[in-house]
């Protein structure tokens, strides 16, 4: 499998990143590299192996539905670029 | 013999008997920074002011005598991917080079809770992706042995500050290697704990399933001593283990005998000769303590760099995209619309590697390739943790060299990724099979420290500390300082 | 229309927001209407750094309604990531669950004009419901309100087994009722509760092979769905017919205008990227903990109809009617502690009650009536202390005022009059007054006697029994 510019765009385009045009010549180079590095895991037969997710055996945490206090707005909005009316605000989604 | 040169217990002891004061200890802290930190670097955010009245405060606290705290009054540097409440915090990222937390990690609040004073937050690889704190996009970590050198990384500045004697113990993070590989450039101690010992929760998420939160230290007791605070099960993360803690100084019992030992051929192939002899040179001194050693293999470790990167690359490229510019963050001015708001918010906030990673994480988990890449890995990463189960089920502990190298020059391997990931080699295969393990300083080479990495089984920390302190105890590499 | 031709092919996919106390993955309150984030923690705004923790009501409410549903529940069940960039969406992933969701296979059996059919239900699975946005400056920008973000949602889909706009209809109401009946959920449409998107397409009767779908979103009412779909229906059959292709889409039904409308302009190759989430740990769910849920699922909708129908008579059609919404089956069950007249309850509800609800637009639970008010009254009318037309005036004021039929009888003085002498005083007043009809009825018009019957019945402010008033009348006009 060998990835082209285009697969570089689309990625980019679900990552939601632009790049510029050194950037996109760059990355499909290196993802090339990387991948073509990556398969080396197909020496390996992982017939009947199950993944693993998680290295420990946990299962099954949780917590009770007991309210806890939510935060005050100062804290809400103390990082916010851009409030209104308790509210964050951003630009519209482009139709 | 400098306040910094003693044992965090030492100086717990003498602030009791109040020979020393909290006041002393922080204004030494500072002294070494203002001295030193120009030329390494180790810090994004100086917490001064604060540390200063809450020493005032800890040392009003002393003179009531009243009860302290484990880390009372120890000034500590906290690696920059832990949220600080009230203190900056950015990843050594562009996009949160604004951000002002809402509330502590866990470990921080462990910190707090044991009375330590944070002097200040340190610089790392961006949101931790590196192994050379190149990528910080503020500035980059140099190594106090040589400047010209990197620290190692992602947690070099957590390496390097207590290296250059600019705090007294560090916290960092590692995900594949990111506490050991930098305390075996900058000959300190650091240890990664077993995966769930201690709580995620505030751990700015780089990949979940590898994360893990550990101390920096000049000596295997502050270690020890550190973990012991931090340590232990927290609600807020459910993949925190619900095990109880052990006294781990009383571990540190410096008997060895009949201790049994795996060194795998796999980490000291394509080593350095220099890191070679240093660790066949530490195995002789465990011998001579009355362990046994036996070289075996663990066949898997070959796969366990590109499995590394497929798993870790994937689930950052979904752990980051919560930085979007909507709630906090870094937001591009010139966005008209709110594609342009992620696009632009995004690009502008992540430096090369950052975006790297994304894109390859991105790429492994979308459709048509998930099973291909990020199951396979998932599966390759079932071989490797059972190479270190079976291996667990003769020897008590695995040990190998940290790195297969000593510190590099800075910029040398910038514009080859794949190289820079291939130096995490050793300390990789450990992190996806997620158990404990400790660099420790086993020697020089060409004036440069070398690690010994011994790895334990999960939540056996114990015998890992016990390991490194009988070790650390026959020789003095630890002792060695800087010239600064 | 020439939908005719074409068999129509509709599955569901129904979002229901389960009624816990806090978020599925914080400590947060669910409660509705609180002024916008208030009810955020640095989890739910998706801060750097915070971890989610499971609910275990949201996990227990979500095998209730999976078994209430008929679906298999595995005995591992995990939660994924599902990523995709929204401004409602604080993470840019919703953590929902894949492969493996807490229920499979079920079904659910509906009726429509007296034929009952079987609706595959694929599977539900537990998720976190999004924030909230409102377009603000004419449009060019929006406002995000996060109290709503981490409210657990399960999603139900159905197998594409309804075949028309008023099975979807049913589905959904049956659908609703069982989560009423099962207590995990509101499930008001109108306050988003309960959300409805469906997958419709239609295929020439006969033909295998499905034709090709459009995703419909945006239907807030059953109302809306029905429309919603007729339109679809309709659209997709113009196309079909001038030998065209439906596009595979999303489209968005607008009420106000009545029409779907593509939603291509937003669409863009949905890649969301799933995987495992390493911040939440595997479910396991053994038999003891199936069996401790399976033990609190009440009798469910179609239990209680048969029931009715066993144990109190009532016609199937009443039953399903009753039974379609638990509050009101819950009142004509709890009626009966205080009458035993079971077909009454039921005309009153199916009438009275129920024409009350619409033509006010209320809830059930926003009206005071008891099922001991409605028990009692019935007893009043039998005994014949008040008359069927009094109770009217009794039920209109029981809805109003809770207050119990006896003591509003007593306070507006309704009692009915069943005293000869005072009713004869009323009658005589009556004849005299009205010689016209009186004249009329001896010519042989029997249908004068109504008219002065009503007569009586007026002066006597409705109170008069109207029997004893006949049959005075009739004496009296026989003099």
């Amino acid at each position: 499998m060998s990835i082209q510019v285009k697969d570089v765009e689309h990625v980019a385009k679900l990552a939601r990143l632009n790049l510029t045009d050194e950037e996109r010549e760059m990355f499909t180079e290196q993802l090339n590299a990387i991948l073509q590095y990556a398969e080396k895991l197909n020496e390996l037969d992982t017939e009947g192996v199950e993944p693993t997710t998680h290295v420990l055996h946990i299962s099954n945490v949780m917590r009770e539905d007991v309210v806890h206090e939510s935060l005050p707005q100062e804290k809400v909005f103390r990082n916010a670029p851009d409030e209104e009316d308790g509210q964050f605000k951003v630009p519209a989604v482009l139709e | 013999m400098t306040l910094f040169d003693l044992r965090l217990q030492e100086i717990h002891n003498r602030l009791s008997k109040k020979e020393l004061s909290v006041t002393d200890l922080v204004g030494e802290a500072f002294a070494k920074i203002s001295e030193r930190d120009e030329r390494v670097g180790a810090y994004l955010t100086l917490n001064e002011e604060g540390a200063r009245a809450e020493a005032a405060r800890l040392d009003n606290k002393l003179a009531g005598g009243e009860a302290r705290g484990l880390l009372f009054g120890l000034p500590v540097g906290i690696k920059d991917n832990m949220v600080t409440e009230g203190l900056r915090t950015t990843c050594a990222s562009q996009f949160l080079s604004n951000y002002d937390p809402i509330y502590d990690a866990t470990a921080v609040a462990k910190l707090k809770q044991a009375e330590a004073v944070t002097i200040g937050k340190l610089n790392m690889d961006e949101f931790a992706m590196g192994g050379s704190n190149e990528n910080s996009s503020f500035h980059p970590v140099r190594n106090p042995w040589d400047l010209n050198r990197v620290p190692g990384g992602s947690s070099g500045g957590s390496a390097a500050a207590v290296a250059a004697g600019e705090a007294y113990f560090t916290l960092g993070s590692d995900t594949g290697g990111s506490i050991r590989q930098p305390a075996s450039y900058c000959g300190v101690v650091g240890l990664k704990p077993t995966y769930g010992l201690v709580s995620r929760y505030g751990l700015v998420a780089f990949a979940s399933s590898l994360d893990q939160i550990g101390p920096i230290t000049k000596n295997v007791e502050d270690s020890a001593y550190v973990l012991q605070a931090i340590a232990g099960h927290d609600h807020k993360d459910s993949t925190s283990a619900n095990v109880d803690v052990p006294d781990y100084l009383a571990a540190l019992t410096g008997d060895i005998k009949g201790l049994r030992i795996a060194v795998p051929k796999e980490y000291l192939e394509g080593v350095d000769p220099q890191v070679k002899a240093s660790v066949m040179e530490a195995l002789k001194v465990l011998e001579g303590m009355g362990a046994v050693w036996e070289e075996v293999s663990l066949p898997h470790t070959e796969y366990a760099v590109a499995a590394y990167y497929l798993l870790a690359s994937s689930e950052a490229s979904s752990n980051l995209s919560r930085f979007d510019g909507v709630r906090y963050g870094v937001r591009s001015d010139h966005a008209g619309n709110l594609l342009d708001l992620y696009l632009e918010s995004r690009s502008q906030g992540f430096g090369p590697e950052v975006k790297r990673r994304i894109m390859l994480g991105t790429y492994a988990l979308s459709s048509g390739y998930y099973d291909a890449y990020y199951l396979k890995a998932q599966k390759v990463r079932t071989l490797i943790k059972r190479d270190f189960d079976q291996t667990f089920e003769k020897y008590d502990v695995i040990i190998g060299p940290t790195a297969p190298t000593t510190a590099f020059q800075l910029g040398s391997q910038v514009d080859d990724p794949l190289t820079m990931y291939l130096n995490d080699i050793l300390t990789i295969p450990v992190s996806l099979a997620g158990v404990p393990a400790i660099s420790v300083p086993c020697g020089f080479a060409d004036g440069l420290p070398v690690g010994l990495q011994i790895i334990g089984k999960a939540f056996d920390e114990s015998s890992v500390l016990r390991v490194a302190h009988a070790f650390e105890a026959q020789t003095d590499h630890h002792k060695q300082r800087p010239a600064l | 229309m020439s939908t005719s031709k074409y068999e129509t092919v509709i599955g569901l996919e129904v979002h229901v927001e389960l009624h816990t106390k806090t978020k599925i993955f914080c400590g947060c309150s669910t409660e509705f209407g609180a002024p916008p984030n208030s009810h955020t923690c640095p989890v739910c705004l998706g801060h750097p750094g915070v971890l989610p923790v499971l609910n275990r009501q949201a996990v227990d409410y979500a095998m209730k309604a999976a078994m209430a549903l008929n679906c298999e529940i595995g005995d591992v069940s995990k939660f994924d990531r599902k990523n995709y960039f929204y401004p409602d969406s604080p993470k840019a992933y919703q953590i929902s669950q894949f492969d493996q969701p807490i229920g499979e296979n079920g079904y659910i059996d509906i009726e429509v004009d007296g034929v009952t059919k079987r609706i595959g239900i694929t599977r539900l699975h537990l998720e976190e419901d999004a924030g909230k946005l409102t377009h603000v400056d004419g449009g060019y920008a929006s406002l995000v309100d996060f109290n709503r973000v981490g409210t657990p949602l399960v999603e139900i889909v159905s197998e594409p087994d309804l075949s028309s706009p008023e099975e979807a209809r049913a589905y959904l109401e049956k659908l609703r009722a069982i989560m009423q009946y099962c207590d995990v959920s509101d499930v008001k449409m109108e306050e988003g509760s309960m959300r409805c998107d469906a997958n419709i397409s239609l295929r020439p009767q006969g033909q295998k092979e499905f034709g090709i779908r459009a995703e419909l979103k945006n239907m807030n009412s059953f109302r809306g769905v029905v429309r919603g779909l007729e339109y679809e229906q309709y659209r997709q059959a113009e196309i079909l017919d001038d030998g065209g292709q439906v596009v595979q889409e999303t489209r968005r039904w607008d009420e106000a205008q009545g029409k779907t409308f593509s939603m291509r302009g937003k669409e863009e190759a949905h890649d969301y990227r799933y995987f495992p989430d390493p911040d939440l740990v595997k479910i396991h769910i053994d038999q003891d903990w199936k069996d401790r849920i399976r033990a609190s699922i009440p009798e469910l909708p179609d239990a209680r109809k048969a029931r009715y129908a066993s144990e109190y008579g009532l016609p199937d059609y009443d039953a399903g009617v009753i039974t379609s919404s638990k509050p009101l089956a819950d009142l004509f069950e709890s009626s009966l502690g205080y009458t035993k007249d079971a077909k009454a309850v039921s005309n009153w509800i199916m009438g009275d009650l129920l024409g009350y609800l619409n033509s006010s637009g209320l809830e059930l639970a926003e009206v005071k009536l008891s099922g001991q008010g409605l028990g009692e009254m019935i007893n009043l009318i039998e005994k014949g202390t008040i008359s069927s037309k009094i109770a009217k005036t009794v039920f209109k004021e029981m809805l109003q005022s809770g207050k119990l039929p006896q003591q509003i009888v007593e306070e507006q003085g309704l009692v009915q009059i069943s005293d000869e002498g005072a009713i004869l005083a009323i009658v005589k007043e009556v004849v005299a007054n009205n010689p016209a009809s009186v004249q009329d009825y001896k010519a042989g018009k029997d249908k004068a006697i109504g008219f002065l019957v009503g007569q009586v019945m007026k002066q006597s402010k409705g109170k008069a029994n109207p029997g004893l008033a006949n049959k005075l009348l009739v004496e009296v006009l026989k003099d």
